[in-house]
């Protein structure tokens, strides 16, 4: 690349570290903001459902901006849906078995 | 013969060749914690009401190493705009922080697993238990010592006990029935804790020996492909984001849950 495009590029490149800048100091406060609500008692379900929308967000922040998964390109975006068919499908059926146990083995 | 859209993308797909080897093993990753995390449900859920250990790990050590993978996230990107930037200097400096970084994750990571190894729960012929960090172990000598408590039932162990609880206990072996440490192999949630974090630990150390790799010897291709250097260093960085991602769902399910 010549000097010319590097003269063109680092206005973007100031805007791109200011905007990874916010996302990382999100990411610190989501942290803190997850081992503060821990502390919390919300009833043990609604700690667990707190827990994981943080952890959902941060990880958005992570794969969209961090990634650059929100600008990717189409066969990117293909790639990734057939991995989140099947994750989905996994979470689901582990969600649907979580409760079915042979007779005698769980004493809840 | 020379490989085609190793700098260049494809002008179909619009990547270059590594940008979609690294997304599709990315994806073939996800499944892989994916199956171990739904391992984790599973277990969790089956196992017996008061039987899933709280407190075991220390909260404090986990949120510095989330920090800690966090920062490392945000150098692994301010790297590879410098070299957008075409600023190699500053390349350099924050893919050091990014390997140090990575140096304190596995070195805090290998205290909590030293603290587990030596962290022992001893049967006693009298129906107690002592529970606690093994001080002194000396098979010539005929006591062990450990910086614990006794309790009257195993799941007594399950709540974190507090430090003024604790005290030295010097025990004869002639009245120990069994002792195991708090290994893999002591029970279920220590068998699910060191696969989860070891697979990561491992994700890890892969990770910045790549980083490593790309940092002390890439020079020489950054004077003569800065292109496909800096492709190099956005592919390695996408792993290595990936990796503080794993990490961004373990440390509450491990350790706030």
């Amino acid at each position: 690349m010549s000097h010319d495009s590097h003269a063109h590029s680092a206005p973007h490149e100031k805007h791109s570290i200011r905007g990874y800048m916010i996302i990382y100091f999100a990411l610190l406060v989501g942290t803190v903001f997850t081992v503060w609500a821990s502390f919390i008692d919300l009833g043990h379900h609604w700690n667990i459902v707190l827990a994981l929308v943080i952890a959902c967000v941060k990880a958005f922040l992570v794969i969209g901006y961090f990634m650059h998964l929100i600008s990717e390109k189409k066969l990117i975006y293909t790639v990734l849906s057939f991995t989140a068919f099947f994750f989905t499908g996994l979470m689901f059926l582990t969600i649907f078995s979580m409760h079915h146990f042979p007779l005698n083995t769980v004493t809840h | 013969m020379e490989i085609p859209f190793t700098s260049q993308p494809r002008q179909d797909t619009g990547l270059y060749n590594a940008k979609l080897g690294i997304w599709l093993f990315l994806a073939s990753e996800v499944m892989l914690f994916g199956a171990l995390f739904s391992s984790y449900i599973l277990l969790r859920v089956g196992a017996p009401a008061g039987t899933w250990p709280h407190g075991w790990l220390d909260v404090r050590l986990g949120t510095v190493n989330t920090l800690v993978l966090i920062t490392s996230s945000i150098t692994t990107v301010l790297a590879w705009v410098s070299l957008k930037d075409r600023n190699f200097g500053k390349f350099k400096l924050f893919h050091a922080i990014t390997l140090i970084c990575a140096l304190m994750f596995v070195g805090i990571k290998s205290f909590e697993y030293r603290d587990k190894f030596l962290h022992y729960e001893v049967k006693l012929k009298d129906g107690r238990i002592a529970d606690g960090h093994m001080m002194e172990n000396n098979a010539k000598e005929d006591f062990i010592v450990i910086h614990g408590r006794y309790v009257q039932a195993h799941m007594e162990l399950m709540k974190h006990a507090h430090a003024d609880e604790l005290k030295e206990e010097k025990i004869l072996r002639e009245n120990i029935v069994s002792m195991q440490n708090y290994g893999p192999w002591h029970n279920t949630y220590t068998a699910i804790y060191f696969t989860l974090t070891g697979l990561h630990a491992l994700h890890v150390i892969g990770g910045a020996l790549v980083i490593g790799y790309l940092w002390l010897l890439g020079g020489k291709m950054w004077k003569s492909d800065p292109e496909r250097f800096t492709n190099r260093i956005e592919v390695s960085g996408l792993f290595w984001h990936f990796v503080d991602l794993v990490w961004i769902f373990l440390f509450p399910v491990l350790y706030l849950l």
